[in-house]
């Protein structure tokens, strides 16, 4: 039972710390020379130089998906203690699997909107590649579904 | 020692008094303009500059515009008021495309400009002279001609996070208004049914009773083989079992 307690709060920590890591990190474009995330555009060559990125509506659609992620993750983790000590014996963790659920459809739609959208505010040529952060983002989004759904599956014993 | 330090006071004291006094002359014409207005192509914009004088508005007050256009060093004077009197551009680029909406009396010198191009791009400086208040800066405003008007940062973004933070707070409020209201129906309702069985036993109680008087002709009549006291009893138990039925 407590193995199975800290699998749990360990995955949903991995998952919160792949939300940051996506989000702040530049390396959602990567091109040679220069990388570009949701928050700004940077040239990597010998002079280190960023600038802020566009307003285009979809790139704030997708800061905003990933913010909205990260907040629901850490809400789901804080429900998570909360119904830990609150709720009784045989219950279910609705609220908090529910809340994590939502932090994974935001992350998807996120990366989503970001793959289809990303050549409005982003000139495409050959050379850009999708960077790790983008991966991560996807890979954060089937972990924090997983993790919901044990969530909603979990009884509380003792 | 107590002496020096009240010397000292006293002396910061005069240098504040003389440093205010030294400053009050100072206090000049101040105006102000937004820094950067954005307009769209065939459209109107409205350049504000307000102002404020430390002297009473003068019959002679005199609100100047000037235009510089982006990338040009010279600065064309686009619009003068005095005597109360405004005198619009008429044969430059703003020509037919300018009016006067201010009112000085208001501390307002305002314009408007219609039918924007890309050509308007530029600095407009709004300056106002209000003898013998004449001492201060003007005040610049930058004119962005677009196509189309860009979302400003974090506008998208702010909605976005906001309302979905809000639909979540409103769907958890209303969930728990439900399952509250649900409760105290269900509470209220448990409530009256055992006031109803109470009821209803004391009735039957009392039923029992009578009918145990009067019974022996009725049961007589029904049944003649079992005693009249065993046929009262079954009849209230048929009561009670009707009751726990009805609760179910």
């Amino acid at each position: 039972m407590l193995l199975l307690l800290l699998g749990i709060i360990v995955l949903h920590v991995s998952v919160l710390v792949l939300l940051f890591v996506s989000t702040i990190v530049s390396q959602w474009l990567v091109g040679v020379g220069h990388t570009a995330d949701l928050w700004q555009n940077c040239t990597t060559g010998s002079v280190f130089h960023c600038l802020t990125s566009s307003t285009n509506e979809w790139l704030q659609s997708v800061q905003a998906m990933m913010i909205l992620s990260i907040i629901f993750s850490i809400l789901s983790l804080f429900l998570f203690f909360c119904q830990l000590f609150t709720l009784t014996k045989g219950g279910r963790f609705y609220v908090t699997g529910i809340f994590q659920i939502l932090a994974g459809l935001c992350v998807m739609s996120g990366a989503a909107i970001f793959t289809v959208r990303h050549t409005d505010w982003q000139q495409a040529s050959a050379d850009v590649s999708f960077g790790f952060a983008y991966i991560l983002a996807w890979v954060a989004f089937p972990l924090a579904l997983i993790s919901g759904v044990i969530y909603v599956i979990l009884r509380k014993r003792e | 020692m107590s002496q020096g330090a009240r010397d000292s006071g006293s002396l910061i004291f005069l240098v504040v008094l003389l440093a205010a006094l030294g400053l009050s002359p100072t206090l000049a014409i101040h105006v102000y303009t937004h820094r950067e207005v954005y307009g769209t192509v065939g459209s109107h914009v409205t350049l504000s500059c307000s102002f404020w004088s430390s002297e009473w508005i003068s019959e002679d007050i005199s609100i100047t515009w000037h235009f510089q256009a982006e990338g040009s060093r010279d600065s064309t004077s686009i619009f003068h008021y005095a005597k109360g009197q405004p005198y619009i551009d008429d044969v430059g680029t703003f020509k037919e495309r300018m009016e006067w909406v201010g009112n000085p009396y208001r501390k307002d010198g305002s314009i408007v400009i219609h039918n924007l191009d890309y050509t308007d791009n530029g600095t407009f400086t709004c300056d106002v002279k209000n003898p013998p208040d004449i001492v201060g800066k003007s005040s610049q405003v930058t004119l962005y001609v677009f196509e189309k008007v860009p979302t400003r940062y974090g506008v998208v973004l702010g909605s976005i996070i906001g309302g979905a933070l809000l639909l979540v707070i409103v769907v958890v409020v209303l969930v728990y208004l439900i399952r509250y209201c649900w409760f105290r129906r269900q509470a209220a309702l448990q409530r009256r049914l055992s006031t109803m069985e109470k009821g209803k036993l004391q009735r039957s109680a009392k039923d029992a009773s009578k009918r145990s008087r009067q019974a022996p002709v009725l049961y007589a009549m029904l049944d003649h083989s079992r005693s009249t006291k065993a046929a009262s009893e079954k009849k209230a138990k048929g009561v009670l079992g009707d009751s726990r039925k009805e609760k179910k």
